[in-house]
Protein backbone atom coordinates (compact mmCIF):
# COMPACT_ATOMS: atom_id res chain seq x y z
CA UNK A 1 0.00 0.00 0.00
CA UNK A 2 2.96 1.76 0.68
CA UNK A 3 3.73 1.86 -3.01
CA UNK A 4 0.50 3.68 -3.77
CA UNK A 5 2.51 6.78 -2.83
CA UNK A 6 5.24 6.12 -4.70
CA UNK A 7 4.77 7.40 -8.35
CA UNK A 8 8.64 7.75 -9.46
CA UNK A 9 9.18 4.14 -8.09
CA UNK A 10 9.49 1.95 -11.33
CA UNK A 11 7.63 -1.92 -10.36
CA UNK A 12 11.35 -3.00 -11.59
CA UNK A 13 12.73 -1.81 -8.45
CA UNK A 14 10.72 -3.00 -6.25
CA UNK A 15 12.60 -6.14 -4.42
CA UNK A 16 10.46 -9.23 -4.97
CA UNK A 17 8.49 -10.31 -1.79
CA UNK A 18 10.32 -13.20 -1.30
CA UNK A 19 13.25 -12.30 -1.51
CA UNK A 20 12.50 -9.41 0.66
CA UNK A 21 11.33 -11.90 3.40
CA UNK A 22 14.59 -13.92 3.31
CA UNK A 23 16.92 -11.17 2.88
CA UNK A 24 18.79 -11.48 5.76
CA UNK A 25 19.67 -14.93 4.31
CA UNK A 26 20.22 -13.48 0.93
CA UNK A 27 22.91 -10.90 2.85
CA UNK A 28 24.52 -13.33 4.16
CA UNK A 29 25.31 -15.57 1.73
CA UNK A 30 26.04 -12.73 -0.27
CA UNK A 31 28.50 -11.13 2.38
CA UNK A 32 30.42 -14.54 2.83
CA UNK A 33 30.88 -15.52 -0.63
CA UNK A 34 32.35 -12.14 -1.15
CA UNK A 35 34.63 -12.40 1.39
CA UNK A 36 35.31 -15.94 -0.12
CA UNK A 37 36.53 -14.85 -3.05
CA UNK A 38 38.74 -11.94 -1.48
CA UNK A 39 40.06 -14.97 0.52
CA UNK A 40 39.93 -12.96 3.66
CA UNK A 41 40.64 -13.64 7.04
CA UNK A 42 37.59 -13.64 9.84
CA UNK A 43 38.28 -10.14 10.38
CA UNK A 44 37.73 -9.39 6.59
CA UNK A 45 33.93 -11.41 6.89
CA UNK A 46 32.66 -8.97 9.30
CA UNK A 47 34.04 -5.93 7.35
CA UNK A 48 32.68 -7.31 3.88
CA UNK A 49 29.41 -8.14 5.87
CA UNK A 50 29.05 -4.57 7.11
CA UNK A 51 29.50 -2.92 3.71
CA UNK A 52 27.23 -5.62 1.92
CA UNK A 53 24.55 -3.93 4.55
CA UNK A 54 25.46 -0.80 3.53
CA UNK A 55 24.74 -1.27 0.16
CA UNK A 56 22.38 -3.60 -0.38
CA UNK A 57 18.51 -2.74 -0.71
CA UNK A 58 16.96 -4.82 2.26
CA UNK A 59 13.20 -4.26 2.02
CA UNK A 60 10.87 -2.13 -0.58
CA UNK A 61 12.06 1.72 -1.11
CA UNK A 62 10.30 4.42 0.23
CA UNK A 63 9.69 7.51 -1.78
CA UNK A 64 10.37 10.82 0.46
CA UNK A 65 11.26 14.03 0.36
CA UNK A 66 13.81 15.65 2.67
CA UNK A 67 13.01 17.58 5.58
CA UNK A 68 14.41 20.81 6.60
CA UNK A 69 13.72 19.36 10.47
CA UNK A 70 16.61 16.80 9.75
CA UNK A 71 19.91 16.93 12.05
CA UNK A 72 22.24 17.08 9.23
CA UNK A 73 25.33 17.80 11.45
CA UNK A 74 26.41 14.52 12.28
CA UNK A 75 27.18 11.29 11.11
CA UNK A 76 24.81 8.17 10.33
CA UNK A 77 24.60 4.89 12.11
CA UNK A 78 24.98 2.26 9.99
CA UNK A 79 22.15 0.22 8.66
CA UNK A 80 23.18 -2.60 10.75
CA UNK A 81 23.99 -0.88 14.19
CA UNK A 82 20.27 0.62 14.00
CA UNK A 83 18.77 -2.56 13.54
CA UNK A 84 20.58 -5.21 15.66
CA UNK A 85 20.77 -3.38 18.64
CA UNK A 86 17.07 -2.51 19.67
CA UNK A 87 15.22 -2.32 23.02
CA UNK A 88 11.73 -4.04 22.59
CA UNK A 89 10.92 -6.35 25.08
CA UNK A 90 8.15 -7.74 23.68
CA UNK A 91 10.55 -9.55 21.69
CA UNK A 92 13.17 -10.21 24.96
CA UNK A 93 15.27 -8.38 26.66
CA UNK A 94 18.78 -9.16 25.06
CA UNK A 95 19.62 -6.31 22.79
CA UNK A 96 19.62 -8.65 20.07
CA UNK A 97 16.36 -10.28 20.60
CA UNK A 98 14.45 -8.45 18.33
CA UNK A 99 16.60 -8.60 15.19
CA UNK A 100 16.24 -12.76 15.94
CA UNK A 101 12.43 -12.79 16.67
CA UNK A 102 10.69 -9.87 14.93
CA UNK A 103 11.10 -11.23 11.77
CA UNK A 104 7.70 -13.05 12.28
CA UNK A 105 5.79 -10.64 13.10
CA UNK A 106 2.96 -9.39 10.84
CA UNK A 107 2.68 -5.99 9.89
CA UNK A 108 0.31 -6.55 7.19
CA UNK A 109 -2.50 -6.49 7.45
CA UNK A 110 -2.58 -3.58 10.19
CA UNK A 111 -4.80 -0.88 11.52
CA UNK A 112 -4.72 1.40 14.33
CA UNK A 113 -7.69 2.31 16.97
CA UNK A 114 -8.81 5.54 17.37
CA UNK A 115 -10.52 6.05 20.65
CA UNK A 116 -11.24 8.30 23.26
CA UNK A 117 -12.09 12.14 23.51
CA UNK A 118 -12.27 12.73 19.39
CA UNK A 119 -15.10 12.96 17.10
CA UNK A 120 -13.75 9.99 14.82
CA UNK A 121 -13.24 7.00 16.98
CA UNK A 122 -12.78 3.60 15.39
CA UNK A 123 -10.26 1.79 13.34
CA UNK A 124 -8.31 3.25 10.64
CA UNK A 125 -6.05 0.62 8.37
CA UNK A 126 -2.65 1.52 7.86
CA UNK A 127 -3.61 3.04 4.68
CA UNK A 128 -5.80 5.69 5.82
CA UNK A 129 -3.28 6.60 8.40
CA UNK A 130 -0.61 7.07 5.65
CA UNK A 131 -3.25 8.88 3.24
CA UNK A 132 -2.35 12.00 1.65
CA UNK A 133 0.72 11.69 3.25
CA UNK A 134 4.00 13.52 2.11
CA UNK A 135 6.57 10.89 3.44
CA UNK A 136 9.56 13.04 4.79
CA UNK A 137 13.32 11.67 5.92
CA UNK A 138 13.85 13.15 8.88
CA UNK A 139 17.50 12.57 10.56
CA UNK A 140 17.39 12.76 14.22
CA UNK A 141 19.65 11.51 17.47
CA UNK A 142 17.87 8.79 18.93
CA UNK A 143 19.27 9.02 23.08
CA UNK A 144 18.49 6.07 25.07
CA UNK A 145 17.99 5.93 28.80
CA UNK A 146 20.84 3.66 29.18
CA UNK A 147 23.07 6.41 27.96
CA UNK A 148 23.68 5.54 24.75
CA UNK A 149 22.78 7.31 20.98
CA UNK A 150 22.70 6.94 17.57
CA UNK A 151 21.34 8.93 15.20
CA UNK A 152 18.72 7.52 12.85
CA UNK A 153 17.46 8.46 9.17
CA UNK A 154 13.90 7.77 10.03
CA UNK A 155 11.37 8.04 7.58
CA UNK A 156 7.85 9.23 8.78
CA UNK A 157 5.75 12.51 8.67
CA UNK A 158 3.90 14.70 11.40
CA UNK A 159 2.06 13.20 14.32
CA UNK A 160 0.19 16.07 14.33
CA UNK A 161 -1.77 15.52 10.58
CA UNK A 162 -3.09 12.15 12.33
CA UNK A 163 -4.43 13.92 15.27
CA UNK A 164 -5.79 16.75 13.37
CA UNK A 165 -7.51 13.53 10.97
CA UNK A 166 -8.62 12.28 14.35
CA UNK A 167 -10.43 15.45 15.39
CA UNK A 168 -9.87 15.50 19.22
CA UNK A 169 -12.34 17.11 21.53
CA UNK A 170 -11.53 20.05 24.10
CA UNK A 171 -11.27 17.69 27.08
CA UNK A 172 -8.44 16.00 25.01
CA UNK A 173 -5.25 17.00 26.90
CA UNK A 174 -2.79 14.15 26.41
CA UNK A 175 -2.51 10.66 23.91
CA UNK A 176 -2.07 7.53 24.75
CA UNK A 177 -0.56 5.38 22.34
CA UNK A 178 -0.14 1.29 23.10
CA UNK A 179 1.97 -1.25 21.30
CA UNK A 180 0.38 -4.27 19.78
CA UNK A 181 0.67 -7.33 22.67
CA UNK A 182 0.04 -10.37 20.56
CA UNK A 183 1.22 -13.63 22.39
CA UNK A 184 1.56 -15.49 19.35
CA UNK A 185 3.86 -13.57 17.73
CA UNK A 186 5.95 -11.77 20.68
CA UNK A 187 7.58 -14.29 22.88
CA UNK A 188 8.81 -11.71 25.30
CA UNK A 189 5.58 -10.83 26.50
CA UNK A 190 5.47 -14.15 28.41
CA UNK A 191 8.12 -12.58 31.08
CA UNK A 192 5.98 -9.89 32.88
CA UNK A 193 8.66 -6.80 32.76
CA UNK A 194 6.71 -4.40 32.03
CA UNK A 195 3.07 -4.08 32.08
CA UNK A 196 1.51 -4.78 28.35
CA UNK A 197 0.97 -3.85 26.48
CA UNK A 198 3.48 -0.98 26.48
CA UNK A 199 1.96 2.18 26.93
CA UNK A 200 3.49 5.78 26.26
CA UNK A 201 2.23 9.36 26.85
CA UNK A 202 2.34 12.49 24.79
CA UNK A 203 0.80 15.72 25.90
CA UNK A 204 -0.77 17.74 23.29
CA UNK A 205 1.27 19.99 22.62
CA UNK A 206 3.78 17.54 22.46
CA UNK A 207 1.83 15.07 20.21
CA UNK A 208 1.35 18.54 17.74
CA UNK A 209 4.65 19.63 17.74
CA UNK A 210 6.65 19.51 14.55
CA UNK A 211 9.62 17.22 15.10
CA UNK A 212 7.02 14.38 16.76
CA UNK A 213 6.68 12.22 14.04
CA UNK A 214 5.15 8.35 12.97
CA UNK A 215 7.89 6.94 11.22
CA UNK A 216 7.14 3.60 9.05
CA UNK A 217 10.66 3.39 7.61
CA UNK A 218 14.04 4.08 7.91
CA UNK A 219 17.32 4.60 5.77
CA UNK A 220 14.69 4.89 2.77
CA UNK A 221 12.87 1.86 3.32
CA UNK A 222 9.81 -0.05 4.53
CA UNK A 223 10.77 -0.34 9.09
CA UNK A 224 12.30 -3.68 9.81
CA UNK A 225 9.89 -4.92 12.68
CA UNK A 226 12.38 -4.93 14.78
CA UNK A 227 12.53 -1.06 14.59
CA UNK A 228 8.74 -0.96 15.44
CA UNK A 229 7.30 -2.15 12.01
CA UNK A 230 4.57 -0.65 10.66
CA UNK A 231 4.23 2.23 12.66
CA UNK A 232 5.86 3.97 15.82
CA UNK A 233 6.26 6.91 17.19
CA UNK A 234 9.45 9.10 17.29
CA UNK A 235 10.34 12.01 19.66
CA UNK A 236 13.80 12.71 19.18
CA UNK A 237 14.19 15.31 22.18
CA UNK A 238 12.49 12.46 24.92
CA UNK A 239 14.74 9.10 26.16
CA UNK A 240 14.24 6.69 23.13
CA UNK A 241 11.14 4.74 25.50
CA UNK A 242 8.84 7.28 24.82
CA UNK A 243 8.68 6.56 21.11
CA UNK A 244 6.12 3.55 21.24
CA UNK A 245 6.54 1.03 18.18
CA UNK A 246 4.29 -1.46 16.76
CA UNK A 247 1.03 1.27 17.42
CA UNK A 248 -1.97 -0.20 17.57
CA UNK A 249 -4.44 1.52 19.52
CA UNK A 250 -4.26 5.74 20.15
CA UNK A 251 -6.25 7.41 22.58
CA UNK A 252 -7.25 10.94 23.47
CA UNK A 253 -7.16 11.72 27.53
CA UNK A 254 -7.86 13.88 29.75
CA UNK A 255 -5.33 12.64 32.37
CA UNK A 256 -1.70 12.17 32.18
CA UNK A 257 -0.97 8.71 31.58
CA UNK A 258 0.94 6.31 33.87
CA UNK A 259 3.22 5.22 30.93
CA UNK A 260 4.49 1.88 31.43
CA UNK A 261 8.02 2.57 32.48
CA UNK A 262 6.60 4.74 35.32
CA UNK A 263 4.75 2.01 36.11
CA UNK A 264 7.48 -0.04 36.43
CA UNK A 265 9.54 2.19 38.53
CA UNK A 266 8.51 5.52 38.93
CA UNK A 267 11.46 7.24 41.02
CA UNK A 268 13.51 6.21 38.08
CA UNK A 269 10.99 6.91 34.42
CA UNK A 270 8.93 9.78 34.81
CA UNK A 271 6.00 10.89 32.08
CA UNK A 272 7.78 13.96 30.50
CA UNK A 273 11.32 11.73 30.12
CA UNK A 274 12.91 14.77 28.24
CA UNK A 275 16.85 13.94 27.74
CA UNK A 276 18.26 16.43 30.57
CA UNK A 277 22.06 16.03 31.10
CA UNK A 278 21.47 17.98 35.15
CA UNK A 279 18.79 15.34 35.99
CA UNK A 280 20.73 12.11 36.61
CA UNK A 281 19.10 8.17 36.16
CA UNK A 282 19.09 7.43 40.09
CA UNK A 283 21.79 4.76 39.67
CA UNK A 284 24.23 6.59 36.57
CA UNK A 285 25.20 9.65 35.44
CA UNK A 286 22.85 10.90 32.15
CA UNK A 287 25.35 13.93 31.77
CA UNK A 288 27.17 12.13 28.90
CA UNK A 289 26.54 9.12 26.65
CA UNK A 290 27.65 6.77 24.06
CA UNK A 291 27.27 7.03 20.75
CA UNK A 292 27.00 3.92 19.36
CA UNK A 293 30.23 3.08 16.91
CA UNK A 294 32.17 5.60 19.07
CA UNK A 295 34.52 4.82 22.08
CA UNK A 296 34.55 8.54 23.63
CA UNK A 297 31.59 9.63 25.53
CA UNK A 298 29.71 12.73 23.84
CA UNK A 299 28.30 15.15 26.39
CA UNK A 300 24.47 14.55 26.36
CA UNK A 301 22.99 18.03 24.97
CA UNK A 302 19.53 19.17 27.23
CA UNK A 303 16.36 18.18 24.50
CA UNK A 304 18.47 15.92 23.17
CA UNK A 305 20.07 18.71 21.06
CA UNK A 306 16.06 19.80 20.43
CA UNK A 307 16.01 22.78 22.98
CA UNK A 308 15.44 25.57 20.47
CA UNK A 309 12.34 24.04 18.83
CA UNK A 310 10.93 22.50 22.26
CA UNK A 311 12.01 24.13 25.57
CA UNK A 312 9.31 26.92 25.29
CA UNK A 313 6.90 23.64 25.74
CA UNK A 314 8.18 23.43 29.33
CA UNK A 315 8.45 27.20 30.15
CA UNK A 316 8.14 27.44 33.79
CA UNK A 317 8.06 23.96 34.61
CA UNK A 318 10.47 22.16 37.35
CA UNK A 319 12.53 19.69 35.52
CA UNK A 320 13.74 18.03 38.02
CA UNK A 321 10.61 17.28 39.51
CA UNK A 322 9.05 16.51 36.16
CA UNK A 323 11.87 14.05 35.03
CA UNK B 1 48.35 -43.27 35.22
CA UNK B 2 47.02 -43.63 38.81
CA UNK B 3 44.50 -41.60 40.14
CA UNK B 4 46.13 -38.56 41.35
CA UNK B 5 48.14 -38.36 37.56
CA UNK B 6 44.72 -38.33 35.92
CA UNK B 7 44.00 -34.95 38.35
CA UNK B 8 47.41 -33.23 37.68
CA UNK B 9 47.89 -34.33 33.88
CA UNK B 10 44.42 -34.57 32.61
CA UNK B 11 41.66 -32.94 34.84
CA UNK B 12 43.87 -29.81 35.91
CA UNK B 13 44.53 -28.76 32.41
CA UNK B 14 41.24 -29.18 31.00
CA UNK B 15 39.75 -27.38 33.79
CA UNK B 16 42.07 -24.32 33.04
CA UNK B 17 41.02 -24.49 29.42
CA UNK B 18 37.58 -24.17 30.22
CA UNK B 19 38.37 -21.32 32.65
CA UNK B 20 39.94 -19.86 30.16
CA UNK B 21 37.06 -20.07 27.47
CA UNK B 22 34.96 -17.17 28.22
CA UNK B 23 37.83 -14.82 27.48
CA UNK B 24 39.02 -16.46 24.40
CA UNK B 25 35.52 -16.37 23.49
CA UNK B 26 34.94 -12.52 23.89
CA UNK B 27 38.64 -11.97 22.16
CA UNK B 28 37.32 -14.64 19.00
CA UNK B 29 34.10 -12.75 19.18
CA UNK B 30 35.44 -9.19 19.25
CA UNK B 31 37.93 -10.07 16.22
CA UNK B 32 35.14 -11.66 13.87
CA UNK B 33 32.50 -9.49 14.69
CA UNK B 34 30.21 -11.23 17.00
CA UNK B 35 29.82 -9.25 19.25
CA UNK B 36 26.49 -6.75 19.23
CA UNK B 37 27.30 -3.13 18.08
CA UNK B 38 28.32 -2.01 21.16
CA UNK B 39 30.69 -4.47 22.16
CA UNK B 40 32.21 -2.01 25.24
CA UNK B 41 28.96 -2.87 27.06
CA UNK B 42 29.32 -6.94 25.73
CA UNK B 43 32.39 -7.17 27.50
CA UNK B 44 31.59 -5.51 30.53
CA UNK B 45 28.69 -7.93 31.28
CA UNK B 46 30.45 -10.95 29.99
CA UNK B 47 33.01 -10.56 32.76
CA UNK B 48 30.75 -9.71 35.27
CA UNK B 49 28.70 -12.83 34.77
CA UNK B 50 31.62 -15.08 34.70
CA UNK B 51 33.62 -13.72 37.84
CA UNK B 52 30.21 -14.45 39.35
CA UNK B 53 29.66 -18.18 37.92
CA UNK B 54 33.34 -18.48 38.86
CA UNK B 55 32.20 -17.43 42.82
CA UNK B 56 29.86 -19.88 43.02
CA UNK B 57 32.00 -22.65 41.24
CA UNK B 58 34.54 -21.95 43.88
CA UNK B 59 32.06 -21.53 47.21
CA UNK B 60 30.16 -25.25 45.34
CA UNK B 61 33.61 -27.09 45.84
CA UNK B 62 33.07 -27.93 49.04
CA UNK B 63 29.54 -29.29 49.47
CA UNK B 64 30.21 -31.17 46.03
CA UNK B 65 33.07 -32.96 48.15
CA UNK B 66 30.80 -33.41 51.15
CA UNK B 67 28.42 -34.72 49.19
CA UNK B 68 30.24 -37.05 46.83
CA UNK B 69 33.34 -38.06 48.92
CA UNK B 70 35.13 -37.27 45.99
CA UNK B 71 38.47 -35.36 47.80
CA UNK B 72 40.45 -34.63 45.00
CA UNK B 73 37.84 -31.99 43.95
CA UNK B 74 39.34 -29.32 46.74
CA UNK B 75 42.51 -29.63 44.44
CA UNK B 76 40.35 -27.58 42.19
CA UNK B 77 39.12 -24.79 44.47
CA UNK B 78 42.33 -22.49 43.62
CA UNK B 79 41.91 -22.39 40.24
CA UNK B 80 38.46 -21.67 40.47
CA UNK B 81 38.92 -18.46 42.96
CA UNK B 82 41.87 -17.37 40.90
CA UNK B 83 39.52 -17.52 37.66
CA UNK B 84 36.92 -15.55 39.23
CA UNK B 85 39.26 -12.89 40.35
CA UNK B 86 40.95 -12.87 37.07
CA UNK B 87 37.24 -12.07 35.42
CA UNK B 88 36.22 -9.64 38.13
CA UNK B 89 39.84 -7.56 37.47
CA UNK B 90 39.06 -7.34 33.47
CA UNK B 91 35.40 -6.30 34.52
CA UNK B 92 37.44 -3.82 36.53
CA UNK B 93 39.79 -3.05 33.60
CA UNK B 94 37.06 -2.74 31.36
CA UNK B 95 34.88 -0.56 33.50
CA UNK B 96 37.58 1.98 33.86
CA UNK B 97 38.78 1.99 30.35
CA UNK B 98 35.37 2.56 28.57
CA UNK B 99 33.37 4.13 31.28
CA UNK B 100 35.58 6.17 33.31
CA UNK B 101 38.55 6.75 30.77
CA UNK B 102 36.29 7.37 27.67
CA UNK B 103 34.32 9.81 29.55
CA UNK B 104 36.78 11.97 30.38
CA UNK B 105 37.69 15.53 29.24
CA UNK B 106 41.28 15.66 27.70
CA UNK B 107 42.47 19.17 28.42
CA UNK B 108 46.15 18.73 28.21
CA UNK B 109 45.80 16.28 25.20
CA UNK B 110 45.61 12.36 26.16
CA UNK B 111 48.87 11.86 26.84
CA UNK B 112 49.14 14.17 29.92
CA UNK B 113 49.36 13.94 33.95
CA UNK B 114 46.19 15.69 34.41
CA UNK B 115 44.49 12.71 32.37
CA UNK B 116 45.91 10.34 35.16
CA UNK B 117 44.85 12.51 37.78
CA UNK B 118 41.27 13.27 36.33
CA UNK B 119 40.50 9.19 35.52
CA UNK B 120 41.60 8.65 39.58
CA UNK B 121 39.26 11.51 40.91
CA UNK B 122 36.62 10.08 38.76
CA UNK B 123 36.80 6.62 39.17
CA UNK B 124 36.84 7.47 42.96
CA UNK B 125 34.12 9.57 42.66
CA UNK B 126 31.94 7.09 41.11
CA UNK B 127 33.15 4.65 43.61
CA UNK B 128 31.78 7.13 46.69
CA UNK B 129 28.22 7.97 44.62
CA UNK B 130 27.04 4.84 43.00
CA UNK B 131 25.89 2.79 45.43
CA UNK B 132 26.09 -0.56 42.88
CA UNK B 133 30.01 0.68 41.90
CA UNK B 134 30.66 1.05 45.83
CA UNK B 135 29.34 -2.26 46.21
CA UNK B 136 31.14 -3.59 43.00
CA UNK B 137 34.57 -2.39 44.43
CA UNK B 138 34.12 -3.96 47.80
CA UNK B 139 33.73 -7.47 46.50
CA UNK B 140 36.46 -7.03 44.15
CA UNK B 141 38.80 -5.71 46.98
CA UNK B 142 37.72 -8.19 49.40
CA UNK B 143 38.81 -10.84 46.66
CA UNK B 144 42.35 -9.19 45.91
CA UNK B 145 44.27 -10.56 49.36
CA UNK B 146 42.67 -14.09 48.77
CA UNK B 147 44.28 -14.54 45.29
CA UNK B 148 47.51 -12.76 47.16
CA UNK B 149 47.57 -15.18 49.78
CA UNK B 150 46.51 -18.42 47.48
CA UNK B 151 50.06 -19.55 47.48
CA UNK B 152 51.32 -22.84 48.93
CA UNK B 153 54.05 -20.78 50.39
CA UNK B 154 51.18 -18.10 51.53
CA UNK B 155 49.38 -20.88 53.60
CA UNK B 156 52.42 -22.07 55.48
CA UNK B 157 53.60 -18.67 56.45
CA UNK B 158 49.95 -17.69 57.36
CA UNK B 159 49.45 -20.91 59.29
CA UNK B 160 46.31 -23.18 58.02
CA UNK B 161 43.63 -21.52 60.66
CA UNK B 162 44.43 -18.05 59.61
CA UNK B 163 44.56 -18.64 56.37
CA UNK B 164 41.07 -20.15 56.62
CA UNK B 165 39.99 -17.49 58.78
CA UNK B 166 40.85 -15.09 55.97
CA UNK B 167 39.62 -17.17 52.69
CA UNK B 168 35.91 -17.26 54.44
CA UNK B 169 36.07 -13.32 52.61
CA UNK B 170 35.10 -15.29 49.75
CA UNK B 171 31.15 -15.21 51.59
CA UNK B 172 31.57 -11.68 51.95
CA UNK B 173 32.75 -11.64 47.85
CA UNK B 174 29.84 -13.38 46.55
CA UNK B 175 27.02 -11.88 48.53
CA UNK B 176 28.63 -8.05 47.61
CA UNK B 177 28.54 -9.69 43.63
CA UNK B 178 25.43 -10.49 43.81
CA UNK B 179 23.86 -7.32 45.39
CA UNK B 180 26.19 -5.45 42.72
CA UNK B 181 24.23 -7.36 39.81
CA UNK B 182 20.84 -7.01 41.60
CA UNK B 183 20.96 -3.40 41.97
CA UNK B 184 22.21 -2.80 38.18
CA UNK B 185 19.62 -4.81 36.66
CA UNK B 186 17.10 -2.68 35.23
CA UNK B 187 13.22 -3.91 35.29
CA UNK B 188 14.01 -7.96 35.23
CA UNK B 189 15.32 -9.46 38.36
CA UNK B 190 14.71 -12.66 37.99
CA UNK B 191 18.66 -13.42 37.02
CA UNK B 192 20.37 -11.73 40.02
CA UNK B 193 17.50 -13.42 41.83
CA UNK B 194 18.89 -16.98 40.29
CA UNK B 195 22.70 -16.01 41.59
CA UNK B 196 21.33 -14.92 44.58
CA UNK B 197 19.57 -18.57 45.53
CA UNK B 198 22.47 -20.91 44.20
CA UNK B 199 25.17 -18.43 46.63
CA UNK B 200 22.36 -18.85 49.45
CA UNK B 201 22.36 -22.84 48.73
CA UNK B 202 25.94 -23.03 48.98
CA UNK B 203 26.09 -20.53 52.30
CA UNK B 204 23.38 -22.35 53.77
CA UNK B 205 24.86 -25.74 53.27
CA UNK B 206 28.01 -24.59 55.12
CA UNK B 207 25.68 -23.00 58.17
CA UNK B 208 23.48 -26.12 58.18
CA UNK B 209 26.76 -28.63 58.02
CA UNK B 210 28.70 -26.18 60.85
CA UNK B 211 25.54 -26.64 63.16
CA UNK B 212 24.39 -30.16 62.57
CA UNK B 213 28.87 -31.06 63.62
CA UNK B 214 28.00 -29.42 66.92
CA UNK B 215 26.18 -32.05 69.35
CA UNK B 216 22.73 -30.70 69.79
CA UNK B 217 22.15 -30.54 73.53
CA UNK B 218 18.93 -32.31 73.87
CA UNK B 219 21.12 -35.42 72.13
CA UNK B 220 23.08 -35.20 74.88
CA UNK B 221 20.34 -35.43 77.21
CA UNK B 222 18.71 -38.21 75.69
CA UNK B 223 21.99 -39.96 75.81
CA UNK B 224 21.95 -39.46 80.10
CA UNK B 225 19.02 -40.60 80.24
CA UNK B 226 19.60 -43.56 79.40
Amino acid sequence: MLIKNAPDLHSSEITDRRLYLNRRDFLRTAAGGAAAAAGGLAVAVGASATLAAQAAPHGRKLATVPSPLSTTSEKLNTWEQITTYNNYYEFGMDKAAPARYAKALRTEPWSVAIEGECAKTGTMNLEDVLKGETLEERVYRLRCVEAWSMVIPWIGFPLANLVRKCEPTSKARFVEFYTLADRRQMPGLVDPVLNWPYLEGLRMDEAMHPLTILAVGLYGEVLPNQNGAPIRLVVPWKYGFKSAKSIVRIRFVERQPINSWQASAAQEYGFYSNVNPTVNHPRWSQASERRIGEFFHRKTLMFNGYGDQVASLYAGMDLRRNY
Amino acid sequence: MNANQVVRRILKPAAFLAGLTPAIWLVWAAFTGHLSVNPLSDITNTTGIWTLRLLCVTLAITPLRRLTGWNALIRFRRMAGLFAFFYGTLHFLTYVIADRFAGLDFPDGIVALSTVRNLAASIGRDIYERPFITIGFAALTCMAPLAATSTAGMIRRLGGRRWQALHRLVYACAILGVAHYWWLVKVDLRPPQRYAAVVAVLLGARVWWAWARTPAPIRAGAVTRL
